[in-house]
C-alpha cells in the first residue's frame, strides 16, 4: 500500500529550475550547515582539541608536524576505507577488512625477515636462489603473496554473498572470524610459535618510514601510496563501466539485474578488489611498524566503516565519492590523533568513536528520509 | 461514507464519492483498475486520510485517522495479498498485538490455554474447524483467508471490507467463503465485496455500485443488473483524442512465441504468439493474468519448464535466458514496477539513462565523458524529458519524467523488440500522451512493441492487435481496430 501511495506521490510535475525561488544568504547557509552538519560537527571538535592543548599547555595541535603524523598513521587506514566502502556502498558491511589486514602484515612480514635477526620464522629461506641473487624480487614477491592470498579470501566473500544470497554483514563476519583463525595457525607455526615478527628487512621498512624530498617538502612514501590508491579508486569508480555498475547495484539491484549487468561478477569482482586493497593496508602496516602480530589490523574495520559512513557513503547504498571517502578518514583520523594528543583516556576515545559512528549514520539516515 | 475526496499530487482519486452499506448486506464495490476502489477502502479504513468528506458509523460521524482506529470501531478490512506470519500460529496471528495475559507475581505473561480456547470458540462460530495452534504457513491458501476473516469476525466487526477475496481460491474454496459470507450477513455484519468477476458479484452481493475514474457511477440492487449494464457502466468513456494517431504498418514476423510454461503451477502456461515488424501487440487481461511474469520470462528474469521462442527465425537458447542476452538480442524491458525494478533513485538522471549501455562509451578502457553527456542531452531532447540538468538525481524528477528516462535507456541500447509492462502507470494524463506518442513513433520506425496494460481504453487505443490473458492462459486475440471493451472483459474473465 505505502508502495501506491508513494507511486501516486511521485507522479506531482516537476518544477524548472527557474520557477524555484531564490534562496535568501541565511537560508542558504544553513541549508549548507545542515547538509554537511557532520563535517562542521567535525570542525569543531578539532577545535576544542586544539584549544584544550593550547590551554593545557601541551604544545599547539595545529602544527605541521601533527599533520604529518595524521597522514602517516592514516594511510593505511585510508587503503583499507577505500576496500570497505565498496559493501557499504552495495547497502553491505565488510567486517573482515581488519583481519585481512592482519593477515597480510604477518604473511609479508614472515617473508622479509633480515638474514641476520635471531629468531627468522623461515631459516631456510635466504639460502634460496633468489633470496641471494634477486634481492628485487626477494621483496616483491612476499608483498604480493600478501596481497593475493587476500584478494582470494575477497574473492570468497564475494562467492558466498552473489552465490548464495548470504547477506554481506553475515558472509564477511564468518569469514572475521575464519581469517583470524587462518592467520593464527600460521602464526603459531613452529619454529615462530606465536612469537611477534621482527627485524624486518631495511628496503621493506623503508616503504613504510621512508619519504621522497620534493622542493622543501618531504612526502612519505607510504603517503604518496595512499594517494595512488585514492586516484585509481576514483578512476574506477567514476570512469569504468564496473564503477558505474557498483553504484547501480547499490542504488537498486532489481533495476541493475534488469539492465543487463552482471550483478554476481561485479560482486564478485568488488569484494576481490576490496581484499587486495586490505592486503595492501595489511603490507603496508607491517612496513611501517616494522613488524607483525596476528592481532595487527584489530577493530580496522570499526574505523574503516566509520571513515566511510562519515565521509558521506550512505548505508542505503549507492551514494559516496572517493574524495568524501578521504576527507572521511582525515577527519577520523584527527580526531584519533588529537585524543590521543590531548591524553584522553583510550577507552573514552572509544566510547566516543562509537557515538561518532552511529550519530552519523543518524545524520545520514534523517536526511534520506527528509527527502522522501 | 460522504462525499469523500481525495487527492495525490497530479492524480484526484477520489472525486465526491458516497456510498451506503447497509447491516446484514453485501456491498459489491466495481470498477476498472485505477477506477479508485481500494483507495476509498483505504479510506475508510485509516490507511489514507480523506481530503474531504466523512465517515458516518451508525449515524456517528468518525475520525478514521489509521487502521488501530478502524478496527476499534469495529471495521475490518481483508487484504488482497494476505500478510500472514507464516511461522506463527493461528492464535497467535490472529490475537497479535491484543494477546490475552495472564499476571504470574506482577509480571505479565501471555495465556496461551485462553487463547487457545478463545480460538477455538471462534472458529466454533463461524463453522470452520482449523487447529488454533497449526503454524499459518502449513495452511492453504483458502483456509489462510477463513483465519483472517476470523481475525476480521475477532475485533467484534460490523463492517468488513474484502478486497479480491477468491482471487487465489478454487470453485470450491468460493463457495465456502460464500457460505461464511452469509453466515456474517446472518448476524448483521455489513460487508464490502471488491471483485471484478461479475458471475460472483451477482451471485452474493444485494446491492453494487460501480466507479469510474474516481467517481460514482452508479449505485442499483444486484438483482436489477446484469453482466452487460456493469460492463456498460465500468467503461463507456470517451476514447477520441487520447491517443496519437498511429502510421505504422506491421511487417514480417520478428518475435515467435511458441507453448510457453511456467515451472510454478499458477503461473503461465501454453502461451503462443507471434510479433511482427512496427506492430504493437497489447496484452490484457486482469491482475494475476500473469502476463508480466511472462515478459519477464522471454526477457530472462523468469525461468521456463517448456516451449520455444524464435526471434528472426533463430531459436533462442529461453532456458538460459539472461537479461544481459537478451539485451543483446536487441530486445527491451520497461517494468511495471518503476520504483522497484526501473529507476535507481540516488543516481544522476545521465547515469541512469546510460547504465543498460554502458560499453558504447568506452575509449582506452574508460569511460568517454563527452561521449556519454552528448548521448544523454540527445535522449532528453529526443524524449522531451523535463529536468533541470543531467545531472540532477532521478528521485527528483516526476513520474512521467522518470519514465521517459527509461524509453531513453532502452532507446540508447536501439533495441528492435520492445516489452513494455504497463508504461503509463501511475503517470498523469498529460505524459501519457506523450508516452503513447513514443510508443507510437518506435513502431512507425519499425520497432516491434509488446505492451502490457491493464487500462483497456490503452489497449484499444494503441494496440494493432490484442492478447487476452486469463490466469495465465491465453484467452484469446482481437483485432485492435474491431475489437470492444466488453469483448476483452470478456475474455479476461474467461477460465474463472
Amino acid at each position: 500500500m505505502a508502495v501506491t501511495e508513494k507511486q501516486l506521490k511521485e507522479t506531482g510535475p516537476s518544477v524548472p529550475p527557474e520557477q524555484r525561488p531564490r534562496k535568501s544568504p541565511w537560508k542558504w547557509t544553513v541549508q549548507l550547515l545542515s547538509d554537511n552538519a557532520i563535517f562542521a560537527a567535525m570542525v569543531v571538535v578539532v577545535l576544542v582539541i586544539a584549544a584544550y592543548a593550547w590551554y593545557a599547555d601541551l604544545g599547539s595541535f595545529l602544527t605541521l608536524g601533527n599533520f604529518k603524523n595524521v597522514l602517516i598513521h592514516n594511510s593505511t587506514r585510508l587503503i583499507v576505507a577505500m576496500g570497505a566502502a565498496f559493501a557499504i556502498l552495495t547497502a553491505g558491511a565488510d567486517l573482515s577488512s581488519g583481519r585481512m589486514v592482519g593477515l597480510a602484515a604477518v604473511l609479508s612480514a614472515s617473508m622479509l625477515q633480515a638474514p641476520d635477526y635471531l629468531r627468522l620464522f623461515y631459516p631456510d629461506l635466504y639460502q634460496t636462489w633468489i633470496w641471494t641473487h634477486l634481492p628485487w624480487l626477494s621483496l616483491w614477491i612476499p608483498i604480493l603473496a600478501a596481497v593475493a592470498a587476500c584478494a582470494l579470501f575477497g574473492l570468497i566473500n564475494g562467492w558466498v554473498i552473489a552465490q548464495f544470497g548470504v547477506a554481506p554483514f553475515i558472509a564477511t563476519l564468518g569469514a572475521y572470524a575464519w581469517i583470524y583463525g587462518v592467520n593464527g595457525l600460521y602464526f603459531d607455526k613452529a619454529p615462530n610459535n606465536s612469537q611477534p615478527i621482527g627485524g624486518l628487512r631495511g628496503d621493506f621498512t623503508a616503504i613504510g618510514t621512508g619519504a621522497i624530498d620534493i622542493g622543501p617538502i618531504s612526502l612519505p612514501y607510504i603517503v604518496l601510496i595512499a594517494l595512488l590508491v585514492a586516484v585509481f579508486m576514483w578512476v574506477l569508480m567514476n570512469k569504468t563501466t564496473f564503477g558505474k555498475n557498483v553504484y547501480a547495484i547499490g542504488g537498486n539491484v532489481n533495476a541493475a539485474k534488469v539492465s543487463g549487468i552482471n550483478v554476481f561478477k561485479t560482486i564478485v569482482v568488488m569484494y576481490t578488489i576490496a581484499g587486495a586493497l586490505y592486503g595492501l593496508g595489511g603490507v603496508l602496516e607491517a612496513s611501517r611498524t616494522g613488524g607483525a602480530t596476528n592481532n595487527y589490523g584489530n577493530m580496522y574495520e570499526l574505523d574503516a566503516i566509520a571513515s566511510c559512513v562519515v565521509g558521506g557513503v550512505s548505508v542505503t547504498g549507492g551514494i559516496g565519492t572517493v574524495p568524501g571517502i578521504v576527507v572521511g578518514v582525515l577527519i577520523f583520523g584527527v580526531i584519533n590523533y588529537g585524543l590521543t594528543f590531548v591524553g584522553v583516556n583510550p577507552y573514552v576515545q572509544m566510547i566516543l568513536k562509537g557515538i561518532i559512528i552511529v550519530s552519523a549514520v543518524a545524520f545520514d539516515v534523517r536526511k534520506y528520509m527528509a527527502k522522501k | 461514507m460522504q462525499h469523500i475526496s481525495k487527492e495525490f499530487p497530479g492524480v484526484r482519486a477520489l472525486d465526491d464519492v458516497s456510498l451506503q452499506v447497509r447491516p446484514g448486506t453485501v456491498h459489491a464495490l466495481m470498477g476498472e483498475n485505477g477506477a479508485g476502489k481500494s483507495t476509498l477502502m483505504k479510506c475508510l479504513f485509516g490507511l489514507y486520510r480523506p481530503d474531504r468528506g466523512e465517515i458516518v458509523l451508525e449515524g456517528q460521524p468518525v475520525q478514521v485517522t489509521e487502521p488501530k482506529v478502524a478496527l476499534a470501531h469495529g471495521i475490518s478490512m481483508i487484504h488482497q495479498e494476505l500478510h500472514p506470519i507464516p511461522h506463527r500460529s493461528v492464535m497467535e496471528n490472529i490475537w497479535l498485538g491484543r494477546f490475552p495475559l495472564r499476571r504470574i507475581a506482577g509480571v505479565s505473561f501471555v495465556d496461551h490455554r485462553a487463547m487457545h480456547r478463545a480460538t477455538q470458540a471462534l472458529f466454533q462460530s463461524l463453522g470452520m474447524s482449523i487447529d488454533p495452534a497449526t503454524k499459518v504457513g502449513n495452511l492453504s491458501v483458502s483456509k489462510i483467508q477463513s483465519v483472517e476473516i476470523a481475525k476480521a469476525v475477532s475485533y467484534s466487526a460490523k463492517v468488513i471490507i474484502m478486497d479480491e477475496p477468491t482471487s487465489s481460491l478454487t470453485e470450491n474454496e468460493v463457495e465456502h467463503l460464500f457460505r461464511i459470507i452469509r453466515d456474517l450477513k446472518g448476524r448483521g455484519v455489513a460487508i464490502i465485496y471488491i471483485s471484478h468477476k461479475m458471475e460472483e458479484i451477482l451471485k452474493i452481493s444485494d446491492e453494487v455500485t460501480i466507479m469510474r475514474d474516481g467517481k460514482r457511477v452508479i449505485t442499483s440492487p444486484a438483482a436489477q443488473l446484469t453482466e452487460d449494464l456493469i460492463i456498460r457502466n465500468m467503461v463507456g468513456r470517451d476514447l477520441k483524442h487520447r491517443f496519437p494517431e498511429r502510421s505504422n504498418v506491421p511487417g514480417e514476423v520478428v518475435l515467435s512465441v511458441r507453448g510457453l510454461t511456467s515451472p510454478t503451477a499458477k503461473s503461465f502456461r501454453d502461451v503462443s504468439f507471434d510479433l511482427r515488424k512496427g506492430e504493437i501487440l497489447g496484452i490484457g487481461g486482469l491482475v494475476g493474468a500473469q502476463r508480466t511474469e511472462l515478459v519477464e520470462a522471454i526477457f530472462g528474469l523468469r525461468a521456463i519448464s517448456a516451449g520455444t521462442v524464435e526471434l528472426r527465425g533463430q531459436r533462442v537458447a529461453i532456458d538460459t535466458q539472461t537479461p544481459k542476452r537478451a539485451k543483446g538480442q536487441g530486445m527491451a524491458l520497461l517494468t511495471e514496477d518503476r520504483r522497484g525494478s526501473g529507476i535507481f533513485p540516488s543516481l544522476s538522471v545521465l547515469e541512469n539513462s546510460l547504465i543498460a549501455d554502458l560499453r558504447r562509451y568506452v575509449r582506452f578502457l574508460l569511460l568517454d565523458d563527452r561521449a556519454r553527456r552528448a548521448a544523454g542531452t540527445r535522449m532528453i531532447e529526443r524524449l522531451r524529458v523535463k529536468t533541470p540538468s543531467l545531472s540532477t538525481l532521478m528521485q527528483d524528477l516526476s513520474g512521467g519524467n522518470q519514465q521517459k528516462v527509461l524509453f531513453g535507456r532502452w532507446l540508447l541500447t536501439e533495441p528492435e523488440i520492445l516489452l513494455l509492462d504497463e508504461p503509463t502507470r501511475g503517470i498523469d494524463v498529460g505524459a501519457k500522451y506523450e508516452i503513447y506518442t513514443i510508443i507510437a513513433d518506435l513502431a512507425r520506425q519499425g520497432k516491434s512493441i509488446i505492451m502490457i496494460s491493464s487500462e483497456m481504453p490503452e489497449l484499444l487505443g494503441m494496440s494493432d492487435r490484442i492478447m487476452v490473458m486469463c490466469e495465465g492462459r491465453v484467452s484469446g486475440f482481437l483485432e485492435g481496430k474491431s475489437a470492444s471493451q466488453e469483448e476483452i472483459m470478456r475474455l479476461a474473465a474467461q477460465f474463472m
